[in-house]
């Protein structure tokens, strides 16, 4: 079992939701996260004073599923995603030791 | 446990003197003979000067059927003292006086429906004028909601409840201290005779029960300092038109009470707010407001020194707006500013931004519409159809206030436009109109509340240098805009208004309409007065406080947000926090 932990653009969730719904992958958790990357935060002005604003909304979707589905989920990921400007996001692969579903109580790939 | 104890001793010991206020009895409906009335009314405990009437059946009468100028109905002349007889001018007005009376006497027995119908005329009219104070009132009570929205608005989510909770209790606590003594102390010697600018609630029945001022004598002239009758709405104070001027007073010091919760938020313990919420009500508002509006010295600089009209302030640019932001700058001066918004060198590192601008704008509109309640309600009377000029000035104010500080922030300051000093512009426009709104000219409203956007931007950057860190540009709004008000009443009151303002004969006359400069010297020694006054006010009170609990709340809590640890719960439940609404970390 694999986890994949991809970062995007706020607006590119729907894309990509329905991206990997496409692909077969039938579940995901989504997280609204800040941060950057090279991307960096931009200045501005309050009443006369400047101030940076490091961190960019982003949102990040993580799906667990078996590891012989995981070059179609990226690939989708990748393709809905993409904008081509700095800021597009990044997608982590790792591995997971143990899936449980807590209605059915099954276990490895089933609860997947 | 001590303080419950005291809390419920303070009840105990207030409790007899509200039941003795309600064993007044009440006049039967309908009665307006003043004779009948006389009999039924239970005699006020204080029988020095006039009849209190709290039934209202007593106010209203034919004699206020009469306009300001009119003769329509005549009374019968005082007698003549023994020096009064050695004036022959005196003389002969008196005998005229008399045969005129004399003459209505007879024509009144002649048409007795003409009478009747000048009893409803004086009445209608003085019920004219009852209702259109109150409900100005009722408007600016709402200003308590834009006050809140706007501070809390330009706070951080985390302190939403103890900042809304400041703004709310200020409501009861300033009014309670108001009904207490602050009332009695602004305005129980209104009708002193002793001082030159007495009289009586002229647009509401005249009633001039109001009438003992404490002060002192500079040879002939009176120097009047604190009222004294009134108290608790009591004896000379429960009369109906006295009520009428204490509800609309009221909302005017609660409006003067809740502008330093603004400039010291986000710091100050819940516990030293409510010991201020205490005093301001009772006697740090009204000390100033009896000069300027009770009959107090400050009016008087006309009649007792030949300075214009006296200290003129229409509806409390330094009374109700400067007295506040004075209080907040020696409040927000004296807690010092949030942490991590200044380096060690006061320069501003992490600006600490709105949480709501909605919010903000939101309460800015409720401003402006109770604005409409305190400029034009300050006439006290429906019937004086000035009342026009108020709103549009007041409007047009608020008007080219908010788009000066627009276009000074965009075009010359930081080239964007800023909403937050949108709402300062605007509000800043109104405060500055609230002294001269009868006196002046459309243009000059127009133009002075464009010089108030400008000069509150200036002034919220000046206050920032200075380390002064003020929440909500209150001491820039209501202090600097406040003092700028009452100093442009001088310069362009245009002679139009104003016959006889403070006993002095003439109408309101500045600067630049040919009045000299007499005026505008009234104004200035007003607003150096106010400043010099609230500030050791403020001291006092703010001393009073810090020895009691301590005034700032510890780093910690800072860093929290006070909602949890100063009022239990958080303002807002079951919502994310951003990261934006933390307190910033001062770089080593």
């Amino acid at each position: 079992m694999k986890k994949i932990e991809a970062v995007i653009k706020p607006f590119k969730l729907d894309e990509v939701k329905d991206a990997l719904s496409e692909a077969g992958i039938e579940g995901m958790t989504v997280l609204e996260v800040k941060g950057f990357g090279r991307q960096k935060g931009h200045t501005e002005i309050y009443r006369g004073s400047e101030y940076t604003v490091d961190f960019l909304p982003k949102v990040k979707i993580e799906v667990v599923l078996p590891d012989d589905m995981v070059d179609k989920a990226t690939t989708a990921i990748i393709k809905a995603a993409k904008t081509g400007k700095v800021g597009d996001g990044k997608i982590f692969v790792s591995t997971i030791d143990h899936a449980i579903r807590i209605r059915t109580e099954e276990e490895g790939d089933k609860a997947i | 446990m001590k303080k419950s104890i005291l809390f419920l001793l303070a009840i105990l010991a207030l409790a007899p003197l509200a039941l003795r206020a309600q064993t007044a009895s009440t006049n039967a409906p309908g009665t307006n003979a003043p004779a009948m009335a006389a009999a039924t009314n239970a005699p006020p405990a204080d029988t020095s000067g006039p009849t209190p009437d709290p039934g209202g059946t007593l106010t209203g009468l034919s004699v206020d059927a009469q306009s300001p100028n009119g003769t329509f109905i005549v009374t019968a002349p005082a007698d003549l003292s023994a020096d009064d007889k050695k004036d022959p001018a005196k003389v002969k007005k008196f005998a005229d006086d008399t045969k005129a009376f004399a003459d209505y006497t007879a024509q009144s027995k002649l048409e007795p429906l003409a009478v009747k119908l000048s009893d409803s005329v004086g009445h209608n009219r003085v019920a004219i004028n009852f209702m259109w104070t109150l409900i100005t009132g009722f408007l600016v009570m709402f200003m308590q909601a834009g006050f809140a929205l706007v501070e809390t608005g330009l706070c951080r989510a985390k302190n939403a409840g103890h900042t809304m909770s400041m703004n709310f209790m200020i409501y009861p606590m300033g009014m309670l201290g108001f009904y207490v003594c602050g009332f009695a102390f602004m305005f129980g010697g209104m009708a002193d005779p002793m001082s030159p600018n007495n009289g009586g609630i002229a647009t509401m029945g005249g009633y001039a029960g109001l009438n003992h001022e404490f002060g002192f004598h500079i040879g002939d002239k009176f120097i009047g300092l604190l009222g004294g009758k009134g108290f608790m709405l009591q004896g000379a104070g429960y009369d109906t038109a006295a009520f009428a001027l204490f509800l609309f007073q009221m909302v005017f010091m609660d409006t003067t009470a809740t502008i330093p919760t603004g400039a010291a938020a986000e710091r100050w313990r819940f516990s030293a707010f409510m010991i201020y919420g205490c005093c301001i009500g009772t006697f740090m508002y009204p000390v100033f407001g009896n000069w300027v509006w009770g009959n107090g010295w400050l009016s008087n600089l006309g009649s007792n020194f030949g300075l214009g009209h006296g200290h003129v302030d229409f509806a409390g640019s330094s009374v109700v707006h400067m007295q506040g932001g004075v209080i907040a700058l020696i409040f927000a001066w004296l807690i010092g500013p949030r942490h991590g918004k200044y380096d060690k060198n006061g320069k501003i590192v992490h600006p600490i931004i709105p949480h709501s601008i909605p919010m903000v704008m939101l309460g800015t509109f409720i401003l402006a519409f109770g604005w409409f309640g305190f400029n034009p309600g300050s006439s006290l009377a429906g019937t004086d159809l000035r009342i026009a000029v108020v709103a549009v000035n007041t409007m047009l104010a608020s008007a080219t206030g908010a788009l000066g500080a627009t276009l000074w922030m965009w075009w010359v300051r930081t080239k964007k436009p800023d909403p937050s000093m949108m709402c300062n512009g605007m509000l800043a426009g109104l405060v500055a109109i609230t002294c001269p709104c009868a006196f002046v000219s459309a243009g000059g409203a127009s133009l002075l509340g464009l010089i108030a956007g400008v000069l509150v931007v200036e002034s919220v950057f000046f206050f920032d240098k200075l380390g002064i860190d003020d929440s909500v540009g209150a001491i820039s709004v209501h202090g600097v805009n406040g003092a700028w008000g009452c100093l442009s009443l001088g310069l362009f009151a245009d002679g139009t208004y104003g016959d006889g303002w403070n006993a002095v004969p003439g109408k309101v006359t500045g600067l630049f309409y040919g009045g000299g400069m007499s005026q505008f010297w009234a104004e200035l020694i007003g607003v150096t007065v106010c400043f010099v006054t609230l500030s050791v006010l403020s001291l006092i009170v703010y001393y009073i406080a810090e020895m009691l609990v301590g005034n700032r709340v510890s780093l910690d809590v800072e860093i929290e947000g006070l909602d949890v640890p100063e009022m239990g719960v958080t303002g807002y439940g079951g919502m994310v926090m951003d990261k934006q609404s933390e307190t910033p970390t001062l770089k080593a």
